[in-house]
């Protein structure tokens, strides 16, 4: 006890200093930031939704600007390029027009076979007299003996059997006529032709196989009206010219899908964008109304508000675009959207209205209140501002199902005419020709839940960057 | 409880007289007339025309009769199927468009409920990514695509088959139902699933969970009896506006499967201006929503004993 007496006494002055620190102290560890500028960073971590606005972003630009890049008019129909799959660009052959092609007869050989043979043997040298073209293949072989004629098949795959052959175009009739000429719808694929000699009558066992790839042959004359050249002149015959581009294939009417897409694009995001901004604006303005005067004036608004809910939405949506004076089979872009706004803000205005209810109890606002303010002044510049969050959420998923609406109505006649483009009406029009040519379906549908996605995912993404419930998680 | 069914009902009849007048108003101000397409009528036809059909009376005439006439459950004849109500055609034709909806309803609420609980089970392991990335594709991917793709894979599968085990289009057997229930169903399913999955996550972190597992139930009846159960809630409230989205939802898929449904008849009476087959589908349409909201609300009571239904 006394011990700790005389310690305490021997206390100098050294001590009171103010003692070091090792840990520093705590500190405002993070800038002071507004509530868009922290909700602006908490998006920027989330990548999903950051991706989803650069594609957001991309698809505005594919639209706006990509017409200005790809000058193809999309209305132009060609209809010698109907329904053409995507492809790298093309290359033809410039070729002469269309000679007839007397064909090789052997002289001195016999046209009738001197005697019967049981088994005829394959003819032997089959080959193509010139360069083979989409224009023409021409197929010459040496004779054989007991041949009375021989008969031609083609086939896109390389025949196993005899009875693999494939498509019979036609033959000769003459043991010494060893020629064919096809000109039968002929693309730019690799096809089989097989020759089966026959004495006549009966066609023999054995046959010869040549595999063929014609190449992609386009005349001066159809170059010249199609706008690949300009001039007959300085295009000789063989040169290789461009065709026309289509990376994304053409439709059934020849119209190049990409400057399509584009266009239709215009249509798709118009009403999905545009419909949707109207109709929240109109429903914060309609639910801040209500909800900031309440009483009966907000059960008067709210019970309306109700009853336009409990409007079958569809089926409204085609009713009114009848009533805005646009018959099946017009284009109908306004009257869709008006339907739409008038069928819409419900929604948001039950929304916002909710929120004002509850912004309206807030401290501040009785502060402001106190202060003198307007109703003006409050509902503009403290209620409305504080409900946007909510807002832009909503708007952000009111988008796809404004797509989606636009989509079904031109899929099922109902929406946009043609021949004005919407990634709806193309799916119709693509839906048609599934089967045989899937790209013209598989490409507005793809950019319409490419769109849908992007902000359904951006959407996910505000509603967590503005939900300041979850900032202390960070 | 019964003085709020009968309240809900009686604001279901405002609604249905609301759905009456607008789908009458916006009848009437369509530019032109119903006889427009008749071709070259003479003035007299015209006239038995207009008068046969009521069209010679001034506006609020015409607006009380289709009212009076719709309580007495008649829409009217037809303007483009002579001698044909549409009463009849709503009689043959709904029952078809009922059956696609309820079977569509059934499978997208099962399998939104069951996905979900699986998804929530294996959160962000493997199956919980598998389904994820299916719904948001199902969110995403328009009716009518999956509408096309379901269609080719039942020629696929009959071409496989190598004989037409599965229709590919129409309606009559069980067989013909299937493949357009569940493409019609696929959309709210994806939904539903979503839902479900949040609603499966945020009811494992609540006390009564923790209570039951300090209790030493097993996980299997904790799951089905206090997870499960719980966590189904939410999806109940949103299978009303579903059933709605569900039943328009159907145009698509009468259209692509060539079912004789209501919605496929709805499409072609606005492509051919035929007012009374179209003014009476929407009403008919309007009042079953209405009705189907109010008996999943009152149903919503019965499921959950904390909703005091006033």
């Amino acid at each position: 006890m006394t011990d700790v007496l005389t310690r305490e006494s021997r206390l100098n002055e050294d001590d009171f200093a103010p003692a070091q620190t090792s840990e520093s102290v705590e500190q405002i560890s993070r800038p002071s930031l507004s509530y868009w500028q922290d909700a602006w960073i908490r998006l920027k971590k989330n990548k999903r939704a950051l991706i989803s606005l650069y594609i957001i972003i991309g698809l505005a630009l594919f639209t706006l600007a990509g017409p200005l890049l790809w000058r193809v008019d999309p209305a132009l129909q060609d209809l010698n390029q109907i329904s053409q799959s995507p492809s790298m660009p093309k290359q033809a052959i410039v070729v002469g027009p269309y000679q007839r092609w007397r064909g090789v007869t052997i002289e001195g050989f016999p046209a009738e076979p001197d005697e019967y043979l049981d088994t005829i043997p394959a003819p032997t040298g089959l080959h193509t007299y010139d360069d083979p073209t989409t224009q023409s293949v021409r197929l010459v072989w040496d004779p054989v003996t007991g041949a009375g004629g021989y008969n031609v098949y083609r086939n896109q795959r390389k025949p196993e059997t005899i009875n693999d052959l494939g498509l019979p175009l036609g033959g000769t009739l003459a043991g010494n006529e060893v020629s064919y000429e096809d000109r039968l719808n002929l693309e730019r694929k690799t096809y089989y032709y097989s020759i089966v000699p026959t004495d006549g009558f009966d066609e023999s066992s054995q046959y010869a196989i040549l595999k063929v790839t014609p190449k992609l042959a386009i005349t001066r004359d159809d170059a010249l009206t199609r706008g690949l050249i300009d001039t007959a002149d300085n295009v000789a015959f063989g040169d290789t010219i461009n065709l026309e581009f289509h990376p994304f294939g053409t439709d059934y009417l020849g119209r190049d899908m990409l400057a399509r897409l584009m266009q239709g694009a215009r249509v798709s995001l118009f009403i999905g964008i545009v419909a949707p901004f109207l109709y929240v604006l109109f429903g914060i303005m309609y639910g801040g109304f209500a909800g900031y005067f309440g009483g009966n004036f907000d059960q008067l608004l709210m019970r309306f508000a109700d009853f336009v809910v409990a409007l079958p939405f569809l089926l409204f949506m085609i009713l009114f675009k009848i009533a805005f004076g646009i018959g099946p089979g017009e284009s109908g872009v306004f009257p869709m959207l008006i339907a739409l706004v008038l069928l819409g803000w419900p929604a948001t205005a039950r929304l916002v209205r909710g929120q004002v209810l509850q912004i309206r109890e807030q401290g501040y606002i009785q502060a402001a209140r106190l202060l003198g303010a307007t109703h003006h002044y409050l509902v503009i510049r403290h209620i409305i501002p504080n409900t946007m969050g909510v807002i832009l959420v909503t708007l952000t998923f009111a988008v796809p199902s404004a797509i989606f609406t636009e989509a079904f109505l031109s899929f099922i006649g109902m929406g946009v005419a043609p021949p004005t483009p919407s990634w709806g009406s193309m799916c119709n029009e693509g839906v048609k020709t599934m089967l045989s040519h899937p790209h013209e379906l598989f490409f507005p549908a793809f950019f319409i839940s490419v769109t849908v996605l992007a902000f359904n995912l951006l959407g996910d993404g505000l509603t967590e960057a503005l939900d300041s419930r979850l900032r202390s998680r960070d | 409880m019964l003085y709020y069914i009968l309240k809900r009902l009686a604001a279901g009849v405002i609604t249905v007289w609301f759905i009456a007048t607008a789908t009458f108003i916006a009848m009437h101000s369509v530019p032109g007339d119903p006889l427009m397409n008749d071709k070259a009528v003479s003035a007299e036809i015209r006239k038995n025309l207009e008068r046969k059909y009521g069209l010679d009376r001034p506006v609020h005439e015409q607006y009380f009769l289709f009212l009076g006439n719709m309580l007495k459950g008649d829409f009217g004849i037809s303007f483009t199927q002579q001698n044909r109500k549409v009463n009849d055609i709503i009689r043959d034709h709904f029952p078809v468009s009922a059956t696609l909806g309820v079977l569509a309803i059934l499978i997208a609420s099962t399998g939104g409920v069951l996905w979900g609980a699986l998804t929530a089970i294996y959160r962000n392991r493997l199956p919980d990514i598998i389904i994820m990335f299916l719904v948001i594709l199902g969110i995403s991917v328009p009716s009518f695509v999956f509408a096309a793709l379901g269609q080719l894979l039942l020629v696929n599968i009959n071409k496989l088959v190598g004989y037409s085990l599965i229709p590919v289009a129409g309606w009559g057997t069980i067989w013909h139902m299937l493949m357009p229930s569940l493409v019609l169903g696929l959309g709210t399913m994806a939904l539903l699933t979503r839902l479900m999955r949040s609603s499966m996550l945020e009811v494992v972190n609540e006390d009564y969970i923790k209570t039951a597992r300090a209790k030493g139930l097993s996980p299997t009846r904790i799951f089905f009896r206090h997870q499960l159960r719980n966590a189904i809630l939410p999806v109940v409230t949103v299978l009303g506006p579903q059933i709605a989205a569900i039943t328009t939802g159907g145009f698509v898929v009468e259209l692509v499967f060539a079912i004789p449904g209501l919605g496929r008849y709805f499409v072609q009476a606005v492509q051919q201006l035929d007012y009374t087959v179209i003014m009476g589908t929407t009403v008919f349409y309007g009042a079953f929503l209405v009705f189907m909201v109010i008996v999943v609300d009152i149903l919503y009571g019965f499921i959950d004993p904390r909703v005091r239904l006033q």
